[in-house]
């Protein structure tokens, strides 16, 4: 999963370091990812684990590191999966 | 206690209106810093009500101090700026800067010697996006250094301090910003722009080229990213829109005295104008349900950072800010249609020119299109609340 992410990342994150230089727990609004970059990448990660992140979700820290991502990620995608 | 914390904060408020009201054509038409009003409101010691009482303030809250700017927006809209402004600062200390001794200190300061604080975001290069800074600030030992081409600081020469952004250090990216405090013995000020402007000539906002070096501890703790998201950009929207609910407002009172003095002299005939002060006053109460709903929204989500942070705060406080200013400009053109040449003329008790000239900052501070640049993103992954009340 991390490497998808990674991947959406280096296309939409808009980071002006390569994103293999970012480690998983760096905080990459510190790294130089802007807030229009970020809505970006919620939506490339909607449309790719095909899930919809509620609003209660869409805050700075569901999206601030990469492990960050993944976790908001995994809780979707597993919440998905149980209620089918 | 002295005696003026003794009143409530509407007598003082009052006070200081009076004052700025008996200045404000001057101040417009010299386009000078409302000294008096400022100096008023330092005598009543509305400067650090947004203090914690533990530091020398009041603990008002921002509905309060937004009532305060427009009472004083009422009277002269450049001197309420200024008070808005200042809070605005303030709002940063108070909620990233109590865990901080320095800061800590600092705000007993601004309570114990009314201190005026101000401004410097906008940079030369980068305009009004103050979530980017090209200067960097330097940080060597104990002591940090800047220097920023300030295209804009209100009011810069007449503040006590001055609370500067810049990036966090010479190799961070242009997002990565922390905002630092520096005294005013602790900076220089070159003077690079001049204000002379159509309206709001009296927040004398000339640019200047900024030097200041002092202890690295007066840098706030928190990136300027979690400041602006979780203080200043809500209480800039919801303070400024005081401002200008006080210019709206008193363009309608101007209007309905209009109104009023036409009604008195020919009872029984509908007097010209009395359905456009209907129209006026719809208009002035959807602007007042607007600011009101913003400011009980940010005063249920304050205790919580998650909230704060969140795209529908952040949806919300922008459309509160583009409703306000675009709708002051509405309720202003129906008064002027309203009292006519009396109106448009300088000098009479219905003059509209001041009001209209200053309320046309409003889509402009933080520009209109850049906000709702901002919505539109947020909006392709923020879901509308669908309830009414909630």
């Amino acid at each position: 999963m991390k490497t998808k992410i990674r991947e959406l990342l280096g296309k939409h994150g808009g980071l002006p370091v390569a994103v293999d230089q970012v480690k998983d727990d760096a905080d990459l609004y510190t790294a130089g990812m802007s807030s229009f970059a970020s809505v970006q990448i919620m939506l490339a990660i909607e449309e790719a684990f095909d899930i919809e992140f509620p609003d209660t979700l869409l805050n700075r820290k569901s999206f601030q590191s990469i492990d960050a991502i993944a976790c908001t990620v995994e809780g979707l995608v597993g919440s998905a999966e149980a209620a089918e | 206690m002295n005696m003026s914390s003794s009143m409530s904060l509407a007598e003082r408020a009052g006070r200081v209106a009076a004052v700025a009201g008996a200045h404000a054509d001057d101040v417009d038409a010299k386009g000078r810093f409302p000294r008096e009003a400022v100096e008023a409101m330092a005598a009543e010691r509305l400067l650090s009500i947004q203090i914690p009482g533990a530091l020398g303030g009041e603990d008002a809250g921002l509905s309060e101090i937004a009532e305060i700017c427009s009472l004083i927006g009422q009277s002269c809209a450049a001197a309420a700026m200024v008070f808005a402004m200042h809070h605005i600062k303030l709002s940063s200390l108070v909620s990233h800067g109590i865990d901080s001794a320095w800061h800590r200190g600092f705000m007993q300061r601004v309570s114990e010697e009314q201190l005026l604080l101000a401004s410097a975001t906008t940079e030369g290069g980068i305009g009004g996006n103050l979530r980017n800074s090209i200067c960097a600030i330097e940080i060597s030992g104990e002591t940090c250094r800047l220097e920023k081409d300030a295209t804009v600081i209100s009011y810069g020469e007449y503040a006590d301090a001055i609370l500067i952004t810049s990036r966090a250090h010479a190799e961070a990216p242009s997002t990565d910003q922390v905002m630092t405090v520096f005294t005013r013995d602790q900076y220089t000020l070159e003077r690079t722009h001049k204000w002379d402007t159509l309206g709001m000539r009296g927040t004398c906002s000339d640019g200047y080229l900024f030097k200041g070096e002092a202890p690295a501890e007066q840098v706030l703790p928190k990136p300027f990213a979690e400041i602006a998201a979780q203080s200043m950009l809500a209480t800039s929207h919801l303070l400024w829109s005081g401002v200008w609910y006080g210019i709206a407002v008193n363009a309608v009172t101007r209007a309905q005295n209009f109104v009023r003095a036409a009604a008195r002299k020919s009872p029984g005939a509908p007097p010209p104008g009395a359905l456009r002060l209907a129209e006026a006053s719809n208009l002035l109460q959807l602007l007042k349900s607007n600011v009101v709903a913003g400011l009980k929204e940010f005063e249920a989500a304050k205790a919580d950072p998650d909230r704060l942070s969140s795209m529908g705060f952040a949806v919300a406080m922008n459309n509160i800010k583009i409703g306000s200013s675009e709708t002051i400009l509405t309720i202003i053109n129906h008064a002027m249609l309203i009292c006519g040449i009396m109106g448009y003329k300088n000098g009479t008790p219905f003059s509209l020119g001041r009001h209209l000239r200053d309320a046309h900052s409003a889509q402009l501070m933080i520009s209109n299109d850049r906000i709702l640049g901002n919505t539109s993103n947020l909006l392709l992954v923020h879901k509308q609340d669908t309830s009414l009340t909630g």
